[in-house]
């Protein structure tokens, strides 16, 4: 009975698959930015021929599989025992791959250099530039320019090219806007310049996807894409109403933990540059007698204590 | 000495303190067994010292066996946590551990000694050899593979569990994991990954020299040709790994600063030189399964391979490939256009000797005559769900669509896929396959298909959902999620599928058991009517020695073709025959590692320093008694005669 079953897995399983579909936001599909949507035209054109692909392996497969299965009325003349091979067919199955490698190839060549520059959309337009700072277990965001400084959010006007360059405190993070574009590591020491732009206002899920420890689940970040107007009237009220970034808050913004979302009016640029001095977050710490985690279980306890104190005497 | 176990000994946590006790309760067991059976002896002399590949082959699939047990009960674990948001089953702590242990205990402790265990068992009769090149290597290293993961596996109850991913990318593993966690997979893999590389050395010698008279390279069966690539594989891969885990060590233990955040290390040369060991490895474990699948496809399609030399040109193609595509695992480092591009191609690429592969084997099967084994239903499935896991991996080869895969839920989906319906479901099949060789029966085949339709179905049900959890933006390694992200159901489905395959795995175990007790016993060496060498032994376990004579190889799928030639039986002639000793030292040359390797993640520098010497010593001994040791002995006539005959009369 099995044996009859089987062949209509894939099928059942494929239009499962569609029925679930229906179930999820599949927000890597649904682009709200040039560069997102980008990506997503790749990934349905992959999509597309894979599915193709898919389709002709299981019908060939199923095919085989059910004729040429061992049973009573198995036709004798249909059985090659020494049938070794056909120097024809195997070119043909060489160079189809070929041919639906060079086909995806293209494209995903022009993609990868469109993407490293400006979105074209708004090409006539300076970008504003946004360094995030990954630290554990929050983002950073400076706007050197307007000398604003933001924890776990990010404000950017809609329809202008931003450049955010990534770079992390400790951990190597990745930042990740799915539904404005794909993601680049935040790494200690280094710099990495990615083009994002949105395409409307709205609130976007923001986050690390790359494993950073103990609270890395949470180190997430709110992309808000504001109406220019109101965005320039954001930056204003900021650089006006909101405290400077002391030394000493920054300092505490390296410990290993989650915190709220913050906004200064000045930023940590002139504090430290993270792309030149990879360790600055954990002389912090050495400074305030934390380990990111404790070595026996006891100590943790101990440890957990002395970073309390350190606030409170902060 | 009191204290620093009270330290570590992990007592606090329900979970743990369960394992501990199960584990002390079966130690009490099994020496309670040993001792009122009088058995010591027989473990001792039968095999611990062995060096007969058979029995060595065997030790590795058990342990893999129980490996795959405890990594199967890691996902289980992470499956639990995952089914329902803001779920507290698991703290953010423990789940790290859990999704670290399970990655690296299926890998580097599940599928590749699964795997070796095959090689070992099959290979050598394969090609009509009496044992491997080097017996004594070969014990030595599953000696030192098995205290590698007794080291890494203890790491769990005492001390607590690595917990930096089984890629254990720095600065992660160094400056934010100061525990003994991290040094645990550096030792554990460290000590392991030298009996991985010796074993590498001896099947490439084994399969080049000692193949029997008139088996030409091409008339190798494909299960001994991906054996040969993947050992080069392993002695080009390996040596980088080793290398990468002593400088972490450094790191660690010592005070050096190749990957660190302070003094001028530079954290992204971990991650360059752990893929470039790690995408080989990945082919290190997926190229024997293909061989494996050829060899069952071959059997039950009742037909030679189709397309012999292409499926071997695209074995050494994917081979080479796999050595220049490690940069796929982290486009998003920032490299330029021009670098993602070249590696995103050179992975691409990788999908045509794969698709080449694909479509033999259907080739095979075209115009044959198919009989659903159990282990022909495992190689059967394996092809259009590694067709998925396969075209996944190009969709994800493209650089610019991976920004948006990558570290997500599509990824993790994709590698289970292709680890699983190629490696799983080959180990699988590869066992009901040769368990005859090895046991001497059958494994049940009603329970077998059972297990294969709880398996198959539950990962399908498992990891095709997170395919669309990963276009709905879930990264990996995330312990809890909210309700608003939308994930739920698919997870629920997900972790269903999850207890699919775990009951699919309890189906497998019952079955050993069962078969153990119940199936008939065989009769011939030949359970399976089928191809190749090792079916030609005159016993269905093959004796000490493999064959009374060796065998004359005169065409591909030699043995399919001598039983055609029916009638004419030449009287065979028997001579004495000459083989090696046991050996005690590997097991302790084995154990003295795993001393010294607790005393290096504890830097309880006395201990690492006796155990060193220890090893070094062992080394001494083995080279002043060698040439006594190396004598071994002879299989006299009588005694050949006897095991022959003795097995004919009860046929």
């Amino acid at each position: 009975m099995f044996k009859k079953i089987k062949p209509f897995m894939p099928i059942v399983a494929g239009l499962s698959l569609l029925v679930l579909s229906g179930c999820s936001d599949l927000i890597v599909l649904d682009p709200k930015g040039p560069v997102a949507a980008t990506q997503r035209d790749l990934i349905m054109l992959s999509i597309y021929f894979m599915l193709g692909i898919v389709a002709v392996v299981f019908v060939v497969f199923t095919f085989i599989l059910v004729k040429y299965r061992d049973r009573k009325e198995f036709n004798d003349k249909d059985y090659k025992p020494d049938m070794h091979g056909s120097v024809k067919l195997e070119i043909i199955w060489t160079i189809i791959p070929v041919i639906i490698v060079v086909v995806l190839a293209v494209p995903n060549a022009i993609a990868l250099y469109e993407l490293k520059g400006q979105p074209e959309s708004t090409a006539d337009k300076e970008p504003i530039v946004i360094q995030a700072t990954a630290v554990d277990w929050k983002w950073i965001f400076s706007y050197p320019e307007e000398n604003i400084e933001t924890v776990n959010y990010v404000n950017v006007p809609e329809d202008y090219p931003i450049l955010f360059k990534v770079t992390a405190a400790d951990s190597m993070a990745s930042f990740w806007v799915p539904q404005i574009g794909g993601q680049i590591y935040g790494m200690p020491g280094m710099v990495n310049d990615l083009f994002l732009q949105a395409d409307e206002p709205g609130v976007y899920e923001g986050r690390n996807s790359n494993f950073t420890g103990e609270g890395m689940a949470h180190q997430e970040f709110d992309f808000v894409a504001l109406e220019e107007e109101d965005y320039r009237n954001w930056v204003e009220e900021t650089q006006e109403n909101e405290p400077k970034l002391t030394k000493g808050t920054y300092e505490k913004l390296m410990l290993p933990e989650t915190v709220e979302k913050m906004t200064f009016s000045s930023t940590h640029l002139n504090i430290v540059d993270h792309g030149q001095n990879p360790a600055y977050a954990m002389k912090i710490r050495e400074k305030y007698g934390i380990r990111e985690k404790s070595e026996g279980n006891e100590d943790g306890k101990v440890d957990g204590n002395d970073s309390n104190e350190s606030h409170s005497n902060h | 000495m009191i204290d620093f176990i009270k330290d570590n000994l992990i007592l606090d946590d329900p979970l743990i303190l369960g394992a501990n006790i199960s584990i002390l309760l079966t130690v009490i067991g099994i020496v309670f067994v040993l001792t009122y059976f009088k058995k010591w002896k027989w473990l001792w002399s039968e095999w611990i010292t062995t060096v007969d590949h058979k029995k060595i082959g065997i030790m590795y699939i058990l342990a893999a066996l129980v490996m795959l047990f405890r990594g199967g009960v890691d996902a289980l674990l992470m499956r639990a946590q995952l089914t329902v948001p803001n779920n507290a089953f698991l703290t953010s702590d423990k789940y790290n551990e859990i999704f670290t242990t399970h990655g690296t205990i299926m890998i580097i402790f599940m599928a590749m000694p699964f795997l070796i265990g095959l090689m070992n068992v099959v290979v050598p009769l394969q090609i009509g050899a009496r044992d491997v090149a080097f017996p004594y290597l070969n014990s030595l290293s599953f000696w030192s593979f098995m205290f590698g993961a007794i080291l890494f596996n203890i790491s769990f109850v005492f001390g607590g569990s690595p917990d930096a991913g089984w890629t254990n990318y720095a600065p992660l593993a160094i400056e934010g994991s100061p525990g003994p966690g991290i040094n645990y997979y550096l030792l554990g893999l460290q000590i392991s990954g030298i009996g991985t590389l010796l074993t590498g050395i001896n099947l490439i010698v084994t399969i080049i020299k000692m193949r029997a008279p008139g088996m030409t390279l091409l008339r190798m069966p494909m299960f001994t040709w991906t054996t040969l690539v993947t050992a080069f594989i392993i002695v080009f891969a390996f040596p980088i790994l080793t290398v990468t885990l002593a400088l972490m060590t450094f790191d660690r233990s010592f005070g050096t600063h190749f990957f660190t955040l302070t003094g001028g290390g530079n954290t992204m040369l971990w991650s360059n030189l752990f893929w470039m060991w790690g995408h080989p490895e990945v082919y290190i474990v997926v190229l024997p399964a293909f061989g494996i699948f050829s060899e069952v496809i071959s059997t039950f399609a009742r037909k030679t391979l189709f397309g012999y030399k292409s499926m071997i040109i695209s074995l050494v193609g994917i081979s080479l490939l796999s050595f220049l595509v490690w940069v796929h695992h982290f486009f998003t480092m920032g490299g330029s256009a021009a670098i993602n591009n070249i590696f995103s191609i050179t992975t691409m690429a990788i999908a045509i000797p794969t698709g080449i592969k694909i479509f033999n084997w259907l080739g095979t099967l075209y115009k044959s005559r198919i009989q659903y084994t159990t282990a022909m239903l495992w190689a059967v499935a394996f092809i259009p769900t590694f067709v998925i896991g396969g075209v996944t991996g190009v969709m994800l080869g493209m650089a610019a669509a991976d920004f948006q895969y990558h570290n997500s839920y599509f990824l993790v989906a994709h590698f289970h896929y292709t680890l699983i319906a190629g490696v799983v479901f080959a180990c699988f099949s590869g066992l009901v396959y040769w368990y005859p060789k090895m046991f001497g029966h059958k494994l049940n085949e009603r329970l077998g298909k059972w297990a294969f339709w709880f398996f198959a179905i539950g990962f399908n049900v498992c990891f095709l959902p997170q395919f669309l959890l990963g276009f709905s933006g879930m990264p990996r390694r995330v312990y809890t999620y909210v309700p608003e992200d939308g994930w739920t159901l698919l997870n629920v489905i997900s972790s269903i599928g999850a207890l699919g395959m775990g009951i699919g795995f309890v189906f497998i175990v019952y079955n050993i058991y069962y078969s153990f007790r119940y199936a008939k016993r065989e009769t011939t060496g030949d359970s399976w009517d089928g191809r190749t060498l090792e079916w030609a032994t005159t016993t269905a376990i093959p004796p000490h020695y493999n064959f009374a004579v060796i065998p004359e190889v005169k065409s591909l799928d030699t043995f399919w073709f001598n039983k055609q030639e029916t009638g004419k039986k030449e009287k065979v002639e028997y001579k004495e025959i000459h083989m090696p000793n046991n050996a005690g030292t590997p097991f302790i040359m084995s154990a003295l590692m795993f001393v010294a390797g607790f005393g290096l993640v504890f830097d309880l520098w006395w201990m690492a320093i006796l155990g060193g010497l220890g090893i070094i010593a062992c080394m001494v001994i083995r080279s002043l008694r060698s040439h006594k040791e190396d004598e071994g002995f002879h299989v006299s006539v009588e005694e050949i005669k006897k095991t022959e005959q003795s097995f004919h009369e009860e046929a």
